[in-house]
């Protein structure tokens, strides 16, 4: 069943693949600089090792925009992502996979009637913004930087040809690494807060949680992309798209790699706080949008001349419609979804039961706040029973089906929790919502 | 990646083996030229015989390069412009070949006070081949030379041109049979092939070197 929900964001995963591999690999493979299956093996591989390692970061931004919780809502968000991604092409406006997915997120924000947190909004399309333009400064120093050693260095060509070579490999698998860690956000990370899935304890990798299990999955589904699909787009960006030197292609690689690697890696982002230095927003971004930001950059230190200053403007108006277009697609997908094909796209709320013993005669020390977020477990074993009346009047999306939800919290409250002469007994017995 | 490692030093060799031999050919058909204009004929033949080595040598090396470079993929962005430069070069010393073998076969006879302006203008043009095949070695080596030697080929072009139309004008306007004259002007003219070859492969090159720069 996992997998059939799972369906939704490894589709997500086969187009990112079959696509944005050509970000990395496009040039080196379209020129005939590396051949395709080394490519697609480096790539895979390197994928697969990025999205488990390092996937963790993209993935926590996307959850504290919106936590789908209930994994049918998940399979519509994905399923409805890639839809408007394909709306989008068909009527030729670059799109992203990570514009689509916030965008989708907030479609369900909007239908489960959650509050879109607007600070993390803000920090994602912010760093969408800054992203193809950081791709670009980078770009630019490194094309100064290369030209002068190119020049100075009295390097025969066919050396460097085979120096660029083995450039194009190494930055490629730090670019399908980075694009691993980056955008399996986009792939899986809506499924992380309802995945079913358990830690799993391996021999010698250790603890494996059930996040990371996802993002193998979901690398898996990037590999498969690369493997089967994008021969074709590799050969395209690399012969007829834009005409690059080989060296000029790994150091848009190497810019494009280094922007996803910065707004994915979690050890930079600690490390820059405990540097007293401003975090580093963790934002899955795109890959595409970062090798154009690179080649402009390059643009600009050749003078500017066969820049599509318009593209630029085409770029700036996908950053708008792909998320509005991707939220009405989930709105209406989740609608569907819920009231033709019965499935519950928002899960119940869980209300988790905590007890705390406390010693007799001692005074409690929580804080008014925590207080007044706890109640006694009676009370809110009450409250279930009042709840699908509380919400009877409200439309029909808002109502949460409760019987689940109640009959869980009922089975974790044993039968002593629940016999109010025991209960007096106890000092510390608090009831937490959570969302 | 140790074989990559071999067969980039061979074809690195194999390269500088080729412009050697397009470069001596150059000298030899010098010393031909002047061999023969000096009526040292048994050394002028030695010299064409070089020459015609040489030539030899030049093609079998320009075509194993090409082989080399396609079943390796080498270069590939720059292949064609490699391939092309390289037999764009060969035609140079396949040009020295023809003139020293229309020497061997028509012994054009060249009057004494032309002999100085034969010898110049032989100069003239090698020395434009010559620079030609420095430009090619900064092509693959130091690119930001390859304007300063291009510049000079363009030079010894001009100064080629000028001393052919010198040297035809005087060639016309001495008393001689007009068959004669038109032997010696055809065999100026084949004299200065080489400088003409070589400015068009630096034609050629200068878009290369801009399509090589990143």
């Amino acid at each position: 069943m996992l997998l059939f929900f799972l369906s939704s964001g490894l589709f997500l995963g086969w187009s990112l693949g079959a696509n944005d591999a050509a970000n990395v690999f496009g040039t080196a493979v379209g020129s005939r600089m590396i051949r395709f299956k080394t490519a697609a093996i480096i790539c895979g591989i390197f994928v697969i090792i990025g999205a488990v390692a390092g996937g963790s970061g993209t993935s926590e931004t996307l959850r504290k925009l919106g936590a789908v919780s209930a994994l049918s809502g998940a399979f519509t968000v994905a399923l409805s992502a890639a839809l408007s991604i394909f709306v989008m092409v068909r009527v030729k406006l670059p799109v992203s996979t990570s514009q689509a997915i916030v965008g989708a997120i907030i479609g369900w924000n909007l239908f489960a009637d959650k509050p879109t947190d607007t600070s993390t909004l803000i920090k994602i399309i912010g760093t969408w913004i800054i992203c193809p333009i950081l791709a670009g400064m980078i770009a630019a120093v490194l094309y100064i930087i290369v030209r002068f050693l190119v020049n100075r260095s009295r390097l025969h060509l066919l050396r460097q040809d085979q120096l660029t070579r083995y450039g194009l490999i190494i930055v490629g698998a730090f670019g399908a690494y980075s694009l691993g860690a980056n955008n399996i956000a986009n792939v899986v990370g809506v499924f992380i807060p309802s995945s079913p899935l358990h830690s799993l304890v391996l021999p010698i990798l250790g603890t494996f949680s059930p996040a990371q299990q996802l993002f193998l999955i979901g690398g898996i589904s990037i590999a498969v992309g690369v493997a089967t699909y994008s021969k074709g787009v590799m050969e395209t960006v690399g012969s007829s798209v834009v005409k690059l030197s080989p060296l000029a292609a790994l150091i848009v690689v190497m810019a494009e790699a280094t922007v996803l690697f910065v707004f994915a890696s979690k050890g930079l982002d600690s490390f820059l706080i405990s540097h007293g230095l401003p975090p580093i927003p963790l934002v899955p971004i795109s890959s595409s949008q970062a090798a154009i930001g690179a080649l402009v950059g390059i643009g600009l230190v050749r003078g500017g001349k066969g820049i599509h200053y318009s593209l630029l403007g085409k770029i700036s108006l996908g950053w708008v419609a792909t998320p509005i277009m991707a939220s009405i697609i989930t709105f209406i997908a989740l609608f569907f979804m819920q009231n033709v094909f019965n499935q519950t796209v928002i899960a119940p709320e869980k209300a988790t039961v905590e007890i705390q013993l406390k010693e007799p005669g001692k005074v409690k020390t929580t804080d008014t706040l925590t207080q007044s977020k706890k109640k006694s477990a009676s009370q809110s074993h009450n409250d279930f029973h009042i709840f699908p009346q509380k919400y009877r009047s409200h439309p029909i999306i808002k109502v949460i089906p409760n019987s689940f939800n109640h009959l869980m919290n009922v089975k974790r409250l044993n039968k002593e929790t629940v016999c109010p002469g025991f209960f007096c007994l106890l000092h510390g017995l608090f009831v937490r919502k959570t969302g | 990646m140790a074989l990559m490692q071999n067969l980039t030093k061979l074809l690195i060799a194999r390269i500088d083996e080729y412009l050697d031999a397009i470069s001596e050919g150059m000298i030899v058909f010098q010393q031909g030229l002047e061999d023969y204009l000096g009526n040292r004929m048994t050394d002028f033949e030695e010299r064409m015989a070089m020459v015609d080595q040489y030539e030899s040598r030049a093609d079998k090396l320009r075509r194993e390069i090409e082989n080399q470079l396609y079943s390796h993929s080498l270069i590939p962005e720059m292949r064609g412009d490699v391939l092309g430069l390289l037999e764009h070069l060969d035609n140079i010393i396949d040009v020295a070949k023809e003139t020293l073998t229309q020497f061997s076969i028509e012994v054009p006879d060249i009057p004494m006070e032309l002999v100085e302006d034969f010898t110049k203008l032989g100069e003239s043009s090698v020395k434009a081949g010559e620079e030609l095949v420095n430009a090619a070695r900064a092509f693959f080596r130091e690119l930001s030379r390859v304007k300063d030697h291009i510049h000079k080929v363009y030079f010894y072009e001009k100064e080629t041109d000028r001393i052919t139309s010198n040297l035809r004008m005087k060639i016309f306007r001495r008393d001689m049979k007009l068959s004669r004259k038109m032997h010696l002007r055809d065999v100026a003219v084949h004299v200065a092939k080489i400088s003409d070859e070589a400015e068009n492969v630096a034609d050629r090159l200068s878009i290369y070197t801009i399509k090589r720069s990143i």
